[in-house]
């Protein structure tokens, strides 16, 4: 870690949240505050018949699709506009959204609620990947039940495996994970100045807006949203709060007072968004010498009900389908498919962890079946500069990986005790190589967002930033301040960095696809140097900047060709796991990670970032299990979805490595997916190590592990 | 309804409300104490952390008729005292607050750890700290915190 830029500070919001001071959506008071409760579907899939309500006393409501007004839309504006705010006639998922009820008594709402009764007639629902291609009771979507396909070709697939001396195959499957951010969703709904407004906790203020105006079909400008203090998100809180405020939107447009909509635990874990379930299945041709001449992929994820992000979902995952090989003849075909779960969408990772847990189990299964070596094996395939990749184009970035893991396996002795493990009972350990391609997909950032920040010289020698980006705990309002602040010799807190307010900052982008960063930041770096040219004009004198799309970068959006990501994170995780062949649990003993982003903005910021993503990728790989039962989640509380407490895992040992990219700020580039993705396939490839037989699921499970063992 | 008086960050103090009611809505509702944060509502996560004559508990799970005389303290209650200033410090310079949610009753924890053991092991702040759920840190840069204020505060606790 060379650059100045790295050097650590203190967190601009470390004491106000370390004593309580910060206020999150539910610490704040608003006068003559009404509480909102949604009526939500109890079952899968049914036709409405019939619902019965008793007499609501006066200053209680219900509101529900006839109270959107005739210049809007039941329909939920985010990529695709198929997700309803109210279930109308019929329900696609248990836990959509049917009516709010609402009024000043929290219990009394609640009452209401328990009075109200739903006559269903049910039908067939489709849940599993089997039941939704073969449309299960009719499509659940379009006429196929298929949200998106796609399909990726590099060199002649078919040729290659005609040649190949051996073919090996894999299944792999992956689950559902809750984001369990520590404060649920919540949002408070506000009629101010004869406009509403949304108090959120969210990612993408912007996207609010846009969802909350084309409901009720008013203009953007009609709509204010400020995002407040937010505790954690993960994806979560970037398309999902448009599902809680558009039905809020039209409650408060009814009732002209603030609304609090705010989920217990029980509700956020039952009725939100989790990550895809994925299905992969890949095929590989070798030649003589073992290297790899073919592979074919297959991917399946389960969007549920309802499309969202899923689309751009899947092509994540299958443009991270290689992973960090060179293959010189490859085909990926994706598949979204629709069920009648609750719709799955955006998770730290955003596909790629699922892509690149198949990959990565896949080349350790290949490294198993022909008796080598899995780190040797997985080494020689690595893609390097120039070579070419699944979308035809070549890979750009400055391939460090050869240098990061002779520093992982100076750091954890991973080669010594590979030889060392390979016979004893109990003790494995793994090492998964991956990269996380940042910002938006191809060309969204030059297409689809175009994003915009503002900086302004203000009072006393300070500046203020306006961007839509927000801190949601990956240290934001410290590391844009830190850009900032750099460019025009001002400390830090000399830098007015506000939560966003559409009324007063620029559309720079939503909070997502590790762009903030790597994007945005860069936008910040640019219009500081701007604002810095003109600073003697004196207090007020703006700069503005806008996303300028690098020309070597060149993407066909139709047919997925080209620079699918102008640059790369790379990294390198190594797990070590002892497991008890009586219980079958596995304790993990020691975990390394070793991670390209270009440049650090601030080292214990990504310290942070690491530990952070490393331990939630533990925790989607051992013990974050979700499942299904007629379409409901069957895990409702922290209790029976159990995340990594500080007894599960020890200390995460980082290093990071520079490899400046031109187009990021001092050299960064996106880090906050990255650092999830390596986890899940080294634990995996440890616990297969240790138990000696092979994993293709997570999961892994001390239940698992009983079976594969018993097998 | 019923009349309830404990002792609320040093201060006595009498509440008028149904016994079995949270201790964790008293606190935010009735006494507008917002730094103690509802997590999950079942005594898993430990956010709404705060000091029960000096033990450290869920307050979601303690009815208001159960702290009748009881010392009840909360962030508020350490936050702006020298303990409470040089656990916040050394949380600042480890790198140990995220999204900040957990962070309130992180300090509890790391209050009552201290209180009994001034120089904890490693393992011996990951139990303390084992009640506290944390979703963004992975737990690292919080230990390291604890750590810190554990070699500052020697002549504190």
């Amino acid at each position: 870690m060379g650059a100045k830029i790295s050097i650590p500070v203190r967190r601009i919001d470390a004491k106000e949240k370390a004593g309580g001071w910060a206020k999150y959506i539910g610490d704040y008071e608003f006068d003559n505050l009404q509480h909102g409760r949604f009526l939500r579907s109890e079952r899968a899939r049914a036709k409405i018949i019939e619902i019965k309500k008793p007499v609501f006393p006066e200053g209680y409501y219900y509101v529900d699709a006839s109270d959107i007004p005739s210049s809007g839309k039941n329909n939920i504006q985010m990529i695709k506009d198929d997700w309803r705010v109210f279930a109308v006639d019929e329900v696609r998922y248990i836990g959509e959204t049917i009516a709010i009820i609402l009024g000043p008594d929290k219990q009394k709402v609640l009452d209401l609620l328990n009075e109200i009764e739903i006559i269903y007639e049910d039908l067939i629902p489709a849940f599993t990947f089997d039941d939704a291609l073969a449309c299960k009771g009719g499509a659940v979507h379009g006429t196929d039940n298929i949200f998106a396909e796609y399909l990726l070709n590099v060199g002649n697939t078919d040729n290659a495996f005609k040649n190949a001396d051996k073919i090996i195959e894999g299944k792999y499957e992956t689950g559902f994970q809750e984001h369990l951010y520590m404060e649920t969703q919540g949002l408070v709904g506000t009629w101010e100045d004869g406009k509403i407004t949304m108090y959120a906790s969210a990612q993408c203020p912007f996207y609010i807006r846009k969802s909350v105006a084309g409901t009720l079909g008013v203009p953007l400008g009609d709509i204010r949203v400020r995002q407040v203090t937010t505790g954690g998100a993960f994806g979560g809180k970037e398309h999902f709060p448009d599902v809680i405020a558009t039905p809020l939107a039209v409650a408060v447009n009814k009732i002209k007072k603030p609304i609090s909509m705010i989920y217990d635990r029980i509700e956020d874990i039952s009725f939100t968004c989790k990550r895809h379930p994925s299905k992969i299945t890949i095929k590989t041709g070798l030649d003589k010498d073992n290297n790899i001449i073919a592979m074919e992929i297959d991917t399946l994820v389960n969007g549920g009900a309802y499309e969202s992000s899923t689309p751009i979902v899947l092509q994540r995952a299958i443009l991270h389908g290689l992973g960090v090989y060179n293959i010189p003849n490859a085909r990926i075909l994706g598949r979204a498919v629709a069920t009648n779960t609750f719709p799955s969408d955006a998770y730290r990772g955003f596909g790629a962890p699922q892509g690149l847990f198949a990959i990565e189990m896949h080349m350790s299964h290949i490294a198993d079946e022909l008796g080598l070596d899995t780190s040797d094996f997985k080494r020689k395939h690595f893609i390097k500069t120039n070579d070419i990749t699944i979308t035809n184009s070549k890979m750009h970035d400055d391939v460090k990986l050869e240098e990061m893991f002779a520093k992982i396996d100076e750091m954890s002795d991973y080669s010594s005790k590979v030889k060392k493990y390979a016979n004893d009972p109990v003790k494995g350990i793994g090492i998964a190589f991956v990269n996380h391609g940042g910002g938006f997909t191809g060309n969204g950032e030059q297409v689809v967002i175009q994003g915009v920040v503002k900086m302004k010289r203000l009072d006393d020698g300070k500046a203020g930033l306006y961007v839509s980006v927000v801190e949601m705990g990956q240290g934001l309002q410290t590391t844009m301040r830190k850009i900032a602040a750099g460019e025009l010799g001002l400390s830090i807190e000399d830098v007015v960095y506000d939560n966003p307010d559409t009324d007063i900052v620029p559309d720079s982008g939503p909070t997502c696809a590790s762009r903030s960063i790597m994007v945005v930041g860069f936008l910040v770096q640019e219009c500081a140097k701007k604002l810095k040219a003109k600073w003697e004009e004196g207090v007020g004198t703006e700069a503005t900047h806008q996303y300028v799309h690098p020309e070597e970068f060149v993407w066909e959006q139709e047919t997925l060709q080209g620079d699918a990501y102008p640059a790369y994170g790379w990294g390198i995780n190594v797990v070590e796991v002892e497991y008890d062949p009586v219980t079958f649990e596995v304790k993990t003993e020691g975990v390394w990670a070793v991670w390209d982003v270009g440049v650090a903005i601030d080292e214990t910021i990504m310290q942070g970032q690491s530990s952070g993503g490393i331990i939630q990728a533990l925790g989607y790989a051992s013990i974050e299990k979700c499942e299904l039962k007629n379409g409901a989640f069957m895990q409702h509380t922290m209790a029976d979805y159990t995340i990594p407490t500080s007894l599960d895992f020890p200390k995460v040992e980082t290093v990071f490595i520079d490899n400046p990219y031109k187009y990021g700020p001092s050299g960064a580039k996106g880090a906050g997916e990255l650092v999830f993705d390596a986890a899940p396939p080294a634990y995996a490839e440890a616990v297969q190590n240790a138990i000696g037989k092979r994993i293709y699921d997570i999961p892994v499970t001390p239940e698992m592990i009983m079976e594969a063992l018993n097998k | 309804m019923k009349e309830i008086k404990f002792i609320l960050n040093g201060k006595e103090v009498s509440v008028e409300a149904d016994p079995l009611k949270r201790l964790l809505d008293v606190l935010r509702e009735d006494k507008r104490m917002t730094g103690v944060k509802e997590g999950c509502g079942e005594g898993e996560c430990g956010a709404c952390s705060v000091l029960m004559n000096g033990v450290l508990v869920n307050s979601c799970m303690i009815p208001l008729g159960a702290v009748e005389e009881a010392e009840i303290v909360t962030p508020e209650g350490i936050r702006e005292t020298e303990k409470g200033k040089l656990i916040i410090d050394a949380f600042g310079d480890a790198g140990a607050v995220q999204c900040g949610f957990c962070t309130p009753g992180m300090m509890m924890a790391t209050e009552a750890l201290l209180t009994i053991n001034k120089t904890p092991e490693e393992e011996e702040i990951r139990e303390a700290l084992s009640g506290n759920l944390c979703r963004c840190t992975g737990y690292d840069l919080i230990v390291k915190g604890v750590q810190i204020a554990s070699e500052r505060g020697k002549d504190l606790w």
